[in-house]
């Protein structure tokens, strides 16, 4: 019940504002007065109505999982994001092997199979992409500066990296 | 006998020693594929894009690789669906429900066998279905103009949502959701950017494929940490394999009858596999009555859903390559697949690149032999595989997915989009939203705006031009009531629930 309203009003908070950004299209002579703004606008009042709905008519609540489970997977977000910034920099191996061994072990809290797991696909990925599927360029290792790792990793703190 | 000409052309584009190589190669990684838990058709399909795009390969080789992957992965779903009692993904539910008693009867290897036959046969008729048919339907989508095409996309919305959702509401809100991605970026007809909230990344628009394999794949990561990876042991074991011609024989009929219901379930825009296989189980349920004991691992009941399944994988195919509307979450990707190699589906592929559509029929022909060959002997490599435990094989598929989505741009924002379909994938998942409308709704959205702006240029901004032709009404009609329809008819549709021990 709860879940479902929650979402609706997310959703038409967003379906509102997405209709205000739509009225504030830019347009020009090409493209006419109202034809870029007519589809969002569409959009956004389904997605407005379908809210509502939700809203009104919520459904039965759905499993939640516990509470440890959502820190588990809340780690796991955290760790790909930083995954994300750091293999521009780093390059493949070492990001992954972290990365591989920490959601192992969110998804079986085993520490030694984890970190074997971690390494193990960290290198057989690398060999596998760099020599039989040619893609070296994009597995290739890096050794950054200090001053790359902070612009990669200020990606990440709100209003204060671009 | 322009069929039969048409068909050499197909082989002689895909029967050369490489692409028979990669039809190989495709039909084992999709086999696997799909008999993974937690991989289906469309993750797998969705992560190997991008890797098969870095690849470098042509248009012809790509297409036979990943139709490979797509057929085999179909196959695949069914061994865990038989051995685990997981189905791979939601066509596969339907073939849980005899395969799984009847594993447990030990007669395990009979099942998986009677399923691979079972498959072959609805694909194999489903891919001469689709011969036949697809190039008369193509031959009537010329006849489609800008409002025939928006109410065609509209169309695939409300059924697809109709059928494949508990709820309207949140199935439209998903179709919302992905249209209103899609709308991001630089507009077609101004060039100027819009909804992008002034992020320089966005105005490339957001690719769909990030939006894919996130919700797909990505997605998938967190259902495992939530359960901790528990329930993909082998329960039943798996011992001696040979053919039951016994039961192939008996259910001949069962599978030609599934055939054709799952083929007329795929053609539907937005029904697809799993009302293929639920509609030809329980067809054959009816027709073989109370004494028939579906449910307690009979094999007609193996390979009706298979039949079925597989019949309307094939069927899918017809609405995707014609009109341009996937039936399915799997076509769907299989669409993102033609768009990335710069293939437009529509009628005009049969007409301007014969050699793509041939190719590609021929190439659904040969993957179903290679695996058909494959599966019978070499079903007990696939079980082993499944040994595979979930904390290895996620981290890994999560990583082979980075590095796919990473090669398309090499930008870190690309990477940052991917983690958070992923965990919107499983909020959607877990409030009983489908995703596969939001997938749909990025791939389709640009398409769908530029048949109503051009709709709308064509009749100086009149709307009731959208209702001017007697096509046009007819797909009006059948969108709202393939929308309002499945509303009554839940009560009476109810899907069965998957046994339990």
């Amino acid at each position: 019940m709860a879940s479902d309203r929650i979402f609706g009003l997310v959703t038409l908070i967003t379906a509102v504002a997405y209709l205000a950004a739509a009225t504030q299209i830019q347009t020009n002579l090409f493209s006419g007065e109202y034809l870029p703004k007519l589809f969002p606008m569409l959009i956004g009042g389904v997605a407005a109505v379908s809210s509502l709905f939700l809203l009104f008519k919520p459904d039965p609540e759905p499993d939640w999982p516990a509470a440890g489970s959502w820190v588990s997977m809340g780690i796991a977000v955290l760790v790909l994001s930083v995954y994300a910034v750091l293999l521009t920099p780093l390059g493949f191996i070492v990001p992954t092997a972290f990365a591989a061994a920490i959601l192992s072990y969110q998804i079986s809290p085993n520490a030694k199979p984890a970190m074997i797991a971690g390494v193990g696909l960290s290198l057989g990925l690398f060999v596998l992409f760099k020599f039989a599927l040619g893609l070296g360029n994009i597995v290739a290792y890096r050794i950054p500066t200090p001053a790359k790792l902070w612009d990669a990793i200020s990606i990440l703190i709100p209003f204060v990296g671009h | 006998m322009d069929i039969l000409s048409n068909l050499a052309l197909g082989f002689g584009v895909a029967l050369s020693p490489f692409t028979l190589f990669l039809a190989v190669c495709g039909c084992f990684l999709g086999t696997i594929i799909g008999a993974l838990p937690g991989l289906g058709p469309s993750n797998g399909v969705a992560i190997l894009i991008p890797i098969t795009f870095t690849l470098g390969l042509d248009a012809t080789s790509a297409l036979v690789l990943m139709t490979s992957v797509y057929y085999g992965a179909m196959y695949g779903g069914r061994i865990s669906s038989i051995l685990l009692n997981i189905p791979g993904d939601e066509p596969a539910l339907m073939t849980t429900l005899d395969g799984y008693p009847m594993a447990k009867q030990g007669r395990a290897g009979d099942a998986l066998v009677l399923s691979g036959v079972a498959s072959f046969v609805g694909a194999f008729l489903a891919t001469i279905g689709l011969m036949l048919l697809a190039p008369s339907l193509a031959r009537v989508a010329f006849l489609f103009g800008p409002a025939e095409y928006f109410a065609l996309y509209l169309l695939a919305f409300c059924t697809l949502g109709g059928m494949a959702s508990n709820n309207q509401a949140k199935a439209a809100l998903a179709a919302c959701i992905g249209l209103g991605i899609a709308t991001i970026g630089v507009d077609s007809s101004s060039g100027l950017p819009r909804l992008t909230g002034g992020n320089l990344h966005l105005y490339d628009g957001v690719d769909f494929l990030v939006a894919i394999v996130g919700l797909f794949a990505i997605a998938e990561v967190f259902f495992f940490i939530e359960s901790h990876g528990k329930g993909s042991s082998i329960g039943v074991k798996l011992d001696k394999v040979r053919v039951p011609w016994a039961d192939i024989w008996e259910t001949k009929w069962t599978m030609l009858r599934s055939s054709g219901v799952g083929f007329v379930a795929g053609i539907l825009p937005g029904a697809g596999a799993s009302l293929g296989s639920f509609m030809a189980y329980m067809t054959e349920k009816s027709i073989a009555g109370e004494k028939g004991g579906f449910g307690t691992g009979v094999p007609k009941g193996v390979a009706a859903p298979e039949a079925g399944n597989n019949a309307a994988a094939g069927g899918a195919l017809v609405p995707m390559l014609t009109l341009g509307v996937p039936g399915s979450g799997t076509t769907a990707v299989l669409l993102a697949l033609l768009m990335t190699l710069n293939i437009t589906p529509g009628p005009t592929l049969f007409t301007d690149r014969p050699e793509v559509v041939w190719g590609l029929i021929a190439s659904l022909l040969i993957a179903n032999i290679v695996l058909l060959l494959m599966n019978v002997p070499m079903v007990k490599v696939f079980v082993k595989i499944l040994m595979v435990p979930a904390w290895i094989l996620l981290p890994g598929v999560t990583m082979i997915s980075f590095v796919g989505i990473y090669s398309l741009s090499g930008s870190y924002f690309d990477l940052l989009m991917m983690v958070g379909f992923g965990a919107l994938g499983y909020i959607l998942r877990k409030l009983d939203i489908p995703t596969v409308p939001v997938i749909l709704g990025i791939l389709l959205g640009g398409n769908m705006e530029d048949a109503l702006r051009r709709a709308m240029t064509l009749s100086d901004g009149d709307a009731m031009y959208l209702f001017s032709s007697p096509i046009a009404i007819g797909l009006w009609i059948a969108a709202i009531a393939g929308f309002v329809a499945p509303m009554f008819l839940r009560n009476i549709l109810k899907k069965p629930q998957a046994v339990t021990d």
